[in-house]
């Protein structure tokens, strides 16, 4: 499914095919267009998701890019949209505009070393990317996926992380910030694993998605461990609404999230996180 | 038995001694031991004296607060990491425990040795604060990061 810009205001009617409880708060749907046909996106591009009646947000799709079938999101329940959206079920409709924004650089990566770096349920517009890694695996050195959690409770795609961990040719390193004696894994902030990925920092793409604060400390991590600033992108949010670029709620200096991003490279990103009004 | 050769060798690979001068690697070889930690036992225990440092050389080691409803794991450690800095402070004792969570194997520094070579030669003392204070200053600003709650709920919507 394609739109151009003038049916970009229009939500189309999704039917809700699946709904899953990944965390307490935190679910995945998978979606199909009631009239029939694909949906095609890039990894890293996000949909507005309209709850009839409630309202509309931008949320990243988490399905894999090569499969147009069903449309996948995984959503936070934080507000009063998304709680509405969580309290929806199997069969009901959901409107989709989208998909909108640039997406990550897989294909640019080819032939670098990939460095995934997550934290918490910024995982989910980075799997679109894991997929189309996984699916040309052979195109790229090292595949270093390192995530960060609040607790072992709250890992996101667990079963995903342990399956992609028992590969030979995929290095996943999850820490968490608090833990019992229960856990028996790393325990730290997430920037701490990027000291400790195996990878080659001078041929490294790095996409790196989480809270701001630690998208920050992350890039600055991995630039200090030699990874060229223009080699790291993060999936910038904002206040995104139109998903094209025409409203303005969403303007980050001279970008528009939802049209320049919402991925930027930290080379770009980085002077205006310094800018604390912005 | 590890001769100090080896001992010197094995330093020599840890972060911690990369690019230190040989004369200053001599003065601390003099203070290392060689130890091992079988998986659950506790290298160090809260309140206890600090009179020693590790080099972690393989392994991985919790950094544990006890509290009423078990112990609290603030953070983990492995291989190339060091362990232990309260004997720098006054009274030295440990603020944490720490437990091996799997075979883990350390250089370990006696303390007092360490700290009257370092009042000998202020040269030694420096250069050992010099490494120790970067790594002091991650800790604290990965502590800090922890204390935000990062993965909290995020803007409402």
């Amino acid at each position: 499914m394609k739109m151009d810009v003038q049916d970009s205001m229009v939500p189309v009617p999704f039917r809700i095919e699946k709904v899953r409880r990944e965390l307490s708060d935190t679910f995945t749907m998978e979606l199909k267009p009631e009239a029939g046909g694909a949906f095609r996106f890039q990894a890293g591009q996000f949909n507005m998701l309209y709850v009839f009646g409630v309202g509309e947000v931008p949320i990243s799709i988490s399905g894999d890019p090569g499969e147009s079938g069903v449309l996948v999101h995984t959503t936070r329940a934080v507000g009063a949209v998304t709680r509405a959206m969580g309290q929806l079920e199997v069969g009901e409709t959901i409107g989709v505009r989208g998909p909108f924004g640039k997406p990550w650089p897989v294909e640019q990566a080819f032939g670098s070393d990939l460095v995934i770096v997550a934290g918490g349920v910024g995982l989910a517009p980075l799997r679109p990317a894991i997929y189309q890694a996984l699916a040309n695996r052979e195109k790229f050195g090292k595949l270093v996926i390192l995530y960060g959690a609040r607790t072992a409770d709250d890992i996101l795609f667990r079963k995903e992380l342990e399956r992609w961990r028992g590969r030979f040719d995929v290095e996943v390193k999850v820490t968490v910030d608090r833990a019992t004696d229960r856990w028996a894994g790393n325990v730290g902030v997430v920037t701490n694993l990027v000291a400790r990925g195996g990878f080659d920092p001078m041929h490294t793409t790095a996409l790196v998605c989480g809270p701001e604060i630690m998208m920050r400390f992350a890039a600055q991590a991995l630039v200090k461990r030699g990874v060229s600033p223009a080699g790291v992108y993060v999936s910038m949010e904002r206040n995104m609404k139109c998903g094209v670029g025409f409203c303005g709620h969403c303007q980050w200096g001279p970008h528009f999230v939802c049209r320049n991003g919402p991925v930027f490279t930290w080379e770009e990103a980085s002077p205006l996180l310094a800018v604390r009004e912005l | 038995m590890v001769q100090i050769d080896d001992l010197s060798r094995i330093i020599d690979e840890h972060p911690f001694a990369h690019g230190m001068d040989d004369t200053l690697r001599a003065l601390i070889v003099g203070c290392a031991a060689n130890e091992r930690y079988d998986a659950g036992q506790y290298v160090l225990r809260e309140g206890g004296r600090a009179d020693k440092f590790f080099l972690i050389r393989a392994g991985a080691v919790a950094l544990e607060i006890a509290s009423p409803s078990g112990a609290i794991m603030v953070e983990t450690l492995s291989d190339g990491d060091l362990l232990g800095w309260s004997w720098l402070s006054d009274p030295p004792v440990w603020t944490f425990d720490a437990r091996a969570t799997q075979l883990t194997r350390v250089i370990s520094f006696d303390a007092n040795c360490l700290r009257r070579k370092m009042d000998a030669d202020p040269a030694l003392g420096y250069e050992v604060l010099r490494r120790f204070l970067p790594i002091m200053a991650h800790r604290i600003h990965a502590a800090r990061m922890q204390m935000l709650d990062l993965y909290g709920p995020g803007p409402r919507r």
